[in-house]
Formats: structure tokens, sequence, C-alpha cells
């Protein structure tokens, strides 16, 4: 088998369609179903789809094709790939590493809330439909009261989450336990490297399109998912005009698709020479648009439904006090002529109509509360999931759909983490790979212990909104220079050549060697100044805030901002510093440049000993 | 002309059908209730509600059923169900005491569902306070809604809150089942995945130390592996067996 003897064969794919799977579960995340509807939704519909697509072709496609090629042709992980082009920019290997962990710990936890919920879901009645009694047994719990029981639900139940940052509470067991799950579910599916991931690969990444296909028929099918839908899609072209939507549409783009990771060029370097990557690079990044495109349908169908029974509610609520109060038989008024009783009282008895002090029930006020992130998942569509006849049944598709989509970005993380791993030699060589898996998970498993806490919620956007944006940005862009400038367009074309049977057209050339660096320059930057201009807030859950159940927006104390900066700045702190130590090291052999090659070395001539035991194997 | 003046918001009592999702507005219904008798005269048709209003302190309980969307169907039938159902819950509350149906006495009934009623001492005129009719409810309230097919949410005595029924937590709590189920296939999916290419590995390493001559592949045959092809001769069997010293 060549495993216990002669070199150690590289991992290969069984076939093409494990890679793009893979390639492809990766890219499509979490992200797809909750960050791009938002985005949709605030910055005018269909409007934004131009800005996105825009930096789809310019920045996405080139920054994939460059990873995925890269990767191919030198067939090393991310810290091989970045040392064989140039000892000098050796860092950004270890720079994707370092994100790659970050980035896992805090990911792996919101898989382990998702976990929670699925866990939860086979209980009839969910638990988050009704609120808990209190101590006494004569009315609700009066957190839950003022809120709603999903909300409740999620801060109280789940998270247990203390009001402040800087109180930590204690650790959550039952969150702790399904960490644990999560990182056993992560290393079962990593157990022996991409040969159990590649099978894994099949179910995670294609299931939810199943679970998102269903839900799709099943939201249009909802009254009032229409609504949602020309919400969604009306395009407001003034949009446009504000500079923020191109930023957004920019950094969307880039971390939806994954890149700088180092994921990706190691899973590319497992394939063989001659693979197209320009196809697989559109391929996977037409993919994961088109899904998010294609997820934000039933989200917003849901959100529709979710608005109009909402509206109902608000109306049948007016409609009881309307009746009790002007004394009208029953089913005077009802929801159809609910318009024109509220504007013939309004008008007929204004005095006693204002001391009702009726609710406003207006849909598109109810279709603005737009939600995003772990909002949107665990607390918008639990709620809507209540309204559904079988609901049980629809929380657990849209959980495992959520895990599903989660596990498989998990894998390329975990990938970035362990093949960089492998090649700085860190660990000793009779390691064998399950051991380095389960110490990795163990590890990430003891970190993110952290966001098990109370305050573990804060932490996880901590980490969500620094580790994931500017050490990324950087990262890629000395990604492009690295190769563009270190190994030289032309080399780059050649090994293109080489791998595809045709050179690269005079658009790559033009988006790698200056639109998309150029590109990521302005981004980066506008994003620092943005992030500049104030200082970081964060919205806290706070039963004693006298707007509860409002969300109160607090400053991040200055312990908390120390450590922001640490995460933005420690990922990249190895490019310079690994620059600065080959420059010296090459400063003190310049003399000895030759020494690397051995003008006596025949590769031809193998040891006797060596061919015997390659032959019996 | 009765004379409201005497008559303390506080005494005052709804009992009224809510729908689902129904917010408590209890107190702006008092007032205009009291606005509303201030303002009309109204002839009075039922017995006791006119006679008690005027300067008694006694309290007065007043009540409001009003149909659901679904349209309940209100007859005088159905209040006589109504009086017949509170007469019971009078009875089993004070445990004996014979009220009938001629001792509710609701009022002031509106085109909605929706009406006051005082309860009489069986026999007397006196009326029953507050608290008492109130406790009497409160005791029989799911014998009332079964009366009617309604529930505490379709159904509503104003100023008798429902007993909130305690929320069924069963004794595993089912989460810990799937937990446990999910977290018993991965484990064990885990033991197998690392014991089996061990114990794979041992079993070919016995079967290489068995076969070990055989590496060769140099076309020497032995009795074990290809020697069948041929002739058995038996005077160059392996005689090791039979000559041991």
């Amino acid at each position: 088998m060549g495993k216990d003897a002669g070199p150690e064969e590289r991992p290969k794919w069984d076939n093409k369609a494990q890679y793009l799977l893979t390639c492809i579960g990766f890219a499509v995340g979490i992200g797809n179903v909750w960050r791009f509807p938002y985005l949709c939704q605030i910055y005018g519909g269909g409007a934004f789809l131009i800005p996105y697509l825009i930096a789809l072709v310019f920045e996405g496609l080139p920054l994939l094709f460059l990873e995925l090629a890269v990767g191919q042709r030198l067939r090393k992980g991310s810290v091989g790939v970045w040392k064989t082009i140039n000892p000098v920019i050796g860092g950004v290997g270890i720079g994707c590493l370092i994100v790659s962990f970050l980035v896992g710990v805090f990911y792996n936890t919101i898989l382990a809330w998702v976990l929670w919920y699925f866990f939860h879901s086979f209980q009839e009645p969910l638990p988050w439909s009704t609120c808990p009694l209190n101590e006494s047994r004569t009315d609700y719990n009066l957190e839950c009261k003022k809120s709603t029981p999903v909300n409740y639900f999620w801060y109280r139940e789940t998270l247990n989450i203390t009001p402040d940052i800087e109180i930590s509470g204690s650790v959550e067991w039952g969150m702790v336990i399904c960490l644990a799950s999560a990182w056993c579910i992560v290393y079962i599916c990593f157990i022996k490297g991409i040969d159990s991931m590649g099978k894994a690969v099949y179910v995670t990444s294609t299931f939810p399109y199943l679970v998102l296909t269903i839900f799709l028929i099943r939201a249009l099918t909802l009254p009032g998912a229409t609504d949602g839908l020309l919400y969604l899609f009306t395009p407001d072209w003034q949009t446009l005009k504000n500079p923020r939507v191109w930023l957004d549409a920019a950094t969307q783009i880039f971390f939806s698709l994954s890149v700088a990771f180092g994921g990706l060029i190691s899973f590319s370097s497992y394939n063989e020479e001659k693979n197209n990557c320009e196809r697989d690079a559109v391929l996977v990044g037409v993919i994961n648009s088109a899904t998010s495109l294609y997820a934000s349908i039933p989200v917003f169908s849901i959100l529709g439904f979710k608005a109009t029974t909402a509206l109902n509610a608000c109306k049948d609520e007016n409609i009881l006090a309307l009746t009790n109060h002007f004394e009208f038989s029953d089913q005077n008024i009802t929801l159809q002529n609910y318009d024109y009783w509220y504007e013939y009282l309004n008008t007929t008895y204004p005095g006693k109509f204002q001391s009702l002090s009726l609710r406003e029930c207006d849909l598109q006020k109810l279709l603005k509360q737009s939600v995003s992130g772990t909002g949107l998942a665990f607390i918008v569509f639990t709620e809507a999931v209540i309204s559904m006849p079988g609901s049980q049944v629809w929380a657990v598709l849209f959980f495992v759909m959520l895990f599903s989509l989660g596990l498989s970005s998990m894998f390329g993380n975990i990938e970035g983490v362990l093949s960089p791993l492998n090649e700085l030699k860190l660990l000793p060589r009779w390691i064998p790979k399950e051991l380095t898996s389960a110490i990795i998970c163990l590890i990430s498993f003891l970190v993110a212990l952290l966001f098990t806490l109370s305050s573990g919620n804060y932490w996880v956007e901590v980490f969500n909104g620094y580790v994931g944006s500017v050490p990324l940005l950087i990262i890629a862009l000395f990604e492009i220079i690295g190769v563009i400038y270190f190994r030289g367009m032309k080399t780059f074309s050649d090994d293109i050549y080489i791998m595809t049977g045709k050179r690269p057209n005079i658009f790559w050339k033009a988006c790698w060697m200056v639109i998309s660096p150029l590109l990521l320059l302005v981004v980066f930057v506008a994003y620092v100044i943005v992030q500049a201009q104030t200082r970081p807030t964060y919205q806290a859950w706070n039963p004693d805030y006298e707007k509860f159940p409002e969300t109160e927006q607090k400053l991040y104390p200055d312990w908390v901002f120390a450590i922001i900066i640490l995460l933005c700045v420690v990922p990249v702190i190895s490019i310079p510093l690994v620059a600065l130590y080959q420059l010296l090291r090459g400063r003190f052999r310049k003399s000895s440049v030759g020494m690397e090659l051995n003008p006596y070395d025949n590769d031809a001539f193998v040891t006797d000993t060596q061919e015997q035991k390659t032959q019996r194997a | 002309m009765i004379a409201y003046a005497d008559f303390k918001i506080e005494s005052l009592a709804y009992f009224s059908k809510k729908m689902p999702n129904h917010v408590r507005w209890v107190l702006q219904q008092i007032k205009s209730r009291i606005e509303r008798l201030n303002a009309l005269f109204r002839p009075v048709m039922h017995y006791n509600c006119s006679a008690h209003h005027e300067g008694t302190n006694m309290t007065e309980e007043a009540s409001n059923i009003s149909s659901d969307t679904a349209a309940y169907p209100w007859s005088k039938n159905e209040m006589f169900l109504f009086r017949a159902a509170l007469a019971f819950a009078m009875r089993d509350y004070t445990n004996g005491e014979e009220f009938g149906v001629s001792d509710i006495h609701p009022c002031d009934e509106t085109e909605r569902v929706s009406f006051w009623f005082v309860v009489t001492r069986p026999n007397t005129t006196d009326l029953v306070d507050k608290g008492t009719v109130e406790m009497a409810i409160k005791k029989s309230r799911n014998r009332i809604n079964g009366a009617f097919l309604l529930t505490d949410q379709t159904l509503e005595f104003d100023g008798i809150y429902p007993t909130l029924a305690a929320p069924v937590s069963p004794a595993t709590p089912p989460w810990l089942i799937v937990f446990g189920v999910v977290m018993g296939a991965v484990s064990v999916g885990i033991i197998a995945l690392l014991v089996y290419p061990l114990v794979q590995r041992k079993l070919k390493k016995n079967k290489d130390a068995d076969d070990e001559d055989s590496d060769e592949e140099t076309g020497v045959k032995t009795a074990e592996i290809g020697a069948n092809d041929g002739i058995y001769n038996s005077m160059f069997s392996d005689d090791e067996r039979f000559t041991q010293m």
C-alpha cells in the first residue's frame, strides 16, 4: 500500500464529483441562507444583484481560479504552496492556518446551537411555542411574557445569556454536550482525511438542496408568500448610489466563496494534475451564487408568511377590541371588511376610537423587520415553523439542512488547519492522521468552551465580525501578489497551460494583474475606514433594560477591544514576520545559495532495499 | 330613573368570550360600561339588576358572553344552559345549597353575546357576593367550559383569570433521548472506523507470517499453493511428520 514503506502518497479524490461537491460544500455555507437574503432585502431587492454579480465576476471568480490553479499545480497545502513560490511569502500559509482554526472554532459553536434546536424539535408542542410558568404558577414567566416565547427560548433556555459581555456567567452544560456532539460528528467525518470526508460530502453537500426545494414548495403555498417575495425582489434602484451597497456586495462575495482559508488550495492539490480547474472555478462560483439566490426564495416566502400571520393576529386583536367596545354582534367586523370598519368607526366616533389605542397593523412595517444571522434562523424561522401545520417535521428538516450546510463548510476549515500543520512538520511523523485529527478536534473543542459560557453569544459575534473579515482580505491580497508578482504571470500562465491545455485569456489576466488586487485594496481600505469611524458596539439582551424586549446597544469594553485588535492582527502578523526571517536568512546565506542543489544527486539510482519493499507492497 | 352613582368600578366584572390571543382591556371596558349605563335609560326587563343598583354596595357580578369568529349560536336555550351551569357551580362550591336556575339573573344583554348577571341565594333576594361567585366559577371552570364545548381561550369570565395548566414535563427530556441516539451512533462509528483497520492489519500480518515464502513468486510452487497441477509424488513429500526423533 505504500503506507509503511517509501514516501507517503498524496491522498486522492475517488472521483471528480467528490472534489466538486467538497468545494461547493465549502463555499455554500450557512451564510448563503441567512446573510444573502438579508442583504438583498436591505439593499433594495433585485437591485442588489447588480453589484453582487459584478463583484462575483471581477473579484470572486479570479480569486477562486487562482487558488484552485495554484493548489493543483504545486500539489501542496497552503503552507507548502507559498513556500514553493517564494519562501518570503511563506507566512501567508501560516496566516491561513490561524484564520481557519479561529473560524472553525466559532463556526462549530453555531453548529452546536443548530444541534440543540434539532434535538429539541422532537417534542410536541415545540418548546419554543409557549412560555413556561413562573414559580408561583399564577402567570407566565415575566421575561417570556414581555418578549416572545421564541426569544425566551433562544436567549434564556438555549444560551442563558448575561446582560453584558463582561459578565461571563457559568458554563452551560446543555450547550457543552451539544458542542461535544458537533465536534464528534466533525471528527468522524474527518477521521480518515479526505477518504472519509469525500464520502460524507455526498450527503452533506446535496441534502441542503433537497431540503431547500422542499421548503421552496411548502413556502410558496403559504399565505403571504407572494408579499414576501415581492418585497424581496422589487428593485429599488436608488440604493445603487450608496457606496455601502457596493462594499457589502464585495465583502459578501468574498466571504461567501471561502477563499483565503487555505482549504481550497488543499482540496485542489489532491486532484490529478491535468484537470480543467478553470471550469471548476467558474462552476463553484456560479453554483454558490445561484444557491444564495435559490435559498432566498423560501426564506422570503416564509418571512412574508410570518408578516401576514402577524398582521392577521394584529387585526384580530383590534377586531375583538372594536367588537367588544362598540358591542356589535359577532362576524360583523371580519378580516376582509376590517379596513372599511376601521375608517368608518374612526370618523363617526373619533373620541371613543382613540380611547381604545389600537395597534397599528401595517404589512410593510412588519416586512421591514429584517433579520440576519442567528436571529433569522433561531427566532424568525422557529416562530414561522410554529404556525405551519406539522411543525416538528419542518423544524427537523430545517435544522438538519443548516447542520449539513455548516458541516460541509467545517470540512474546509479543518482541512485548512490539518494540511498546513502536516507540512510544517510540527508533529512527529509516526503519529497517524486519525490521531492528528483527534488532537485538533480536541483542542478546538476546549477553546470553544469559551463560547458555552453565558456570554458566549457575544464572543461568537466578536469572532464572526473580526476574524472572518479583515485578516481574510489581507491574506487574499497577498495571495494575488504572491502568485502574479513572485511567481510571475508568465510562469503561472504556463502552469495553467499544462493543467488545462490553454492559457488564461485576457479577462483572467486583467483581473489578476489589475482589477482584483485593486478591488480588494479598495474594499479593505473602505472596510477599515467604516469600522474605524465608530466605536464598535454590540446588542445585549438585558431584561432590566427599560425598553426591553428591545436589545440594548452597548459599547465593547476596552479589554474586549484589545482582543478584537489581536484577532485582526495575529493571523496576518505571520506574513511580515516570515518575510523578515527569510530575508535575514537569505542575507546570511548569500554565499551558499547553491547548497540546496547537489549536482551528484542522481534520482534514477534508488537503493535496493527500497525497491524490494515497494515491490512487495 | 335608576341611579348608578353609587356604582363602584371595582365591583364590576365581565364575562366575555374571547378569541385567541385576546389582550385584556378590562378597565377600559368597565369605564365605557359605566358611561353607557349613565348615558342611557334602559327599561329593565330583568329582575334584580336595577333594584340592587340603588344605593347598595353589594357587589354585582357582570358578565359578557361574546361569540367567537365561528359565530357561536346563541339562543334562549343556550342562556338557560348557562344559568344551569352556573347554578351547578354554586351548588358545588357551597356544598349543597340548592341553587336553582331561577337564582341566576342575567341582565343587560346586548346584541353581542355578552351580559351581566347576578346570583341570589335560593328562595331569597339576597345577592351572593362577588368573591363567592368568583370562587365557585374558578372551581367549576372546566365543567362550565365543557358545557359549551369551549376553552379558557374562547370563553372568558372577566376578572377571573384561568389557573394556568402546568406545562407538560416528561420524565426523561426528549432531547436527551435524541442526543443519546445520535451520539451513540457517532461513537460507535468512530470506534468502528478506528478499530477496523487495526484488526484488518493484524489479520493481514498473521496471513503474511504464514506464507512469507510464497511472496517470492519465482515459480516455485509448494504444496500449499499450486502443487495440485501436477501429479503428487509421495516420495518427495514432507516426511518430517513421520520421522521425529
